[in-house]
């Protein structure tokens, strides 16, 4: 075992969850499940704060999510200060929200990116995987968009009930005039993970959807770049999740929790500091949450004599608590690991056509209550 | 792969930004979601790649603050580059 103690570099990526309130529902959302007992956000002059002390270690990529980012009314004004500060401002929208005067004032703030998300080609599947009726303003939104003078950026979720419009998602991005398209294959965690005996795609649908993306590829050439990210249940090492763990990201929740990656805050005694306690300098660089996983001091086997180790970094923490109940373990999506017949297991169950009778959960305040009661977690 | 020719006046493409940032000690290229670190020379061309600008100018100038000669396949070959990844485009 290596113990190296290495001043870590800065947190070029920063996500400000500015909250959990969405308008829409999506059965594969990544927040938290007890996402309903989360009702104090962060004030402006929080967020302002954060922004300038990340700023000065370096954070030079923001994005702003949620829930539904417009759902704050002054996500102009930490745009235009974080344009101020000189980072690179991504707002990751649904949508719901934005007018035409909203979009004129993050234009004046200095706002970089809007990523606009789709849940589906058509009406019914957009609206049936979102829990909302939502379509058509999410068409409305991308031509105000565009013609704001942004690079149309369109990302949509990719699944088991929606992998097989794919070639109509493409052609919907490319009618609308899309020039980056994020085909982003669902990660089980948080609702997704509830929801994935439904949403886990088969081999043939995943090969299809391939050939598909290879084909338009071929035919729209730099015209609109197409991203397409595969499930990582199909594979057998680990992605590299977040570049190492508190390596290069920092999320801060609503309530101004500090996280190494979306969705660290699932993993039990495992304490995460907050931003209105301790400067983001702080947080970074001396929190026992940040240092639990940085490196590879962590690791046990089969991952700490592995050669591949330095590679992948053994892989995802929360998909090892997940599937391995044990947070230091091997991601199970690693053919090395003890447990990676519950990922086979989970692959083996989606392949063919079966009907599921379990309905889908989707992402709402009653349900996060039902799956989470208070108490539940220290 | 893109072609490139020495009349041609490459340009940053919207929503990407060229940045230096003083914590990496070095340029950037800043865009949606994303960030290169570049390594000086790349910024140098990249800096000069402003849409009004030929490549044979961009070349002539980066020879003379360089006091350097025949840069014209490096610099070629650079924005070639830098056209496929989508970095730059022509106008």
């Amino acid at each position: 075992m290596t113990i190296v103690s290495q001043t870590p570099g800065p947190p070029l990526w920063l996500l400000f969850e500015l909250t959990y309130r969405c308008p829409l529902q999506c059965a594969f959302c990544y927040n938290p499940i007890d996402f309903a007992h989360t009702t104090d956000e962060l004030a402006t002059a929080d967020w302002l704060r954060v922004l300038r002390e990340a700023r000065e270690l370096g954070a030079v990529q923001l994005g702003l999510s949620g829930g539904e980012p417009l759902l704050r009314p002054d996500a102009e004004e930490i745009a235009a200060e974080a344009r101020h500060l000189g980072y690179y401002t991504n707002l990751i929208t649904s949508g719901v929200g934005l007018t035409q005067e909203r979009l004129r004032a993050f234009k004046s703030a200095g706002l970089d990116h809007i990523q606009l998300s789709f849940q589906d080609s058509t009406r019914e599947l957009n609206d049936f995987l979102s829990n909302t009726r939502t379509f058509e303003l999410k068409q409305r939104c991308a031509e105000w968009i565009r013609a704001a003078g942004y690079p149309m950026v369109l990302n949509c979720v990719i699944h088991r009930l929606n992998i097989e419009h794919l070639d109509a998602i493409i052609d919907m991005a490319a009618r609308i005039g899309v020039e980056f398209l994020e085909l982003a294959n669902t990660q089980y965690y948080s609702w997704a993970h509830l929801n994935r005996e439904q949403l886990l795609p088969s081999r043939a649908q995943l090969d299809r959807a391939f050939e598909i993306t290879q084909a338009w590829r071929e035919r729209l050439g730099d015209r609109m770049r197409i991203l397409y990210v595969v499930p990582d249940y199909y594979e057998t090492r680990p992605k590299r999740c977040m570049n190492g763990w508190a390596s290069t990201f920092m999320a801060v929740t609503p309530d101004g929790t500090a996280l190494p990656c979306h969705t660290a805050k699932m993993l039990p005694g495992l304490s995460f500091p907050n931003v209105r306690q301790q400067s983001v300098a702080d947080i970074w660089l001396h929190s026992e949450g940040f240092n639990r996983f940085r490196g590879t001091g962590w690791m046990k086997e089969p991952c700490a004599s592995c050669d591949e180790r330095d590679k992948d970094l053994g892989g995802c923490r929360c998909q090892a608590y997940l599937l391995a109940n044990d947070a230091a373990a091997a991601d199970p999506v690693c053919s090395k690991s003890a447990q990676h017949d519950v990922v086979t297991d989970a692959v083996a169950r989606a392949q063919g056509n079966r009907v599921i009778e379990k309905p889908l959960v989707f992402r709402r305040a009653d349900a996060s209550r039902r799956f989470s009661p208070p108490g539940a977690r220290p | 792969m893109n072609a490139v020719a020495s009349i041609d006046s490459p340009v940053i493409r919207h929503g990407f930004r060229l940045q230096w940032e003083p914590a990496q000690n070095g340029h950037v290229l800043l865009y949606p979601e994303g960030m290169v670190k570049l390594n000086a020379s790349a910024a140098e061309i990249l800096r000069r790649c402003d849409g009004l600008h030929t490549v044979d100018e961009i070349v002539t100038e980066l020879e003379s603050v360089f006091q350097a000669t025949q840069l014209t396949q490096e610099v070629t070959q650079f924005i070639v580059s830098a056209l496929d990844r989508g970095w730059l485009r022509l106008p």
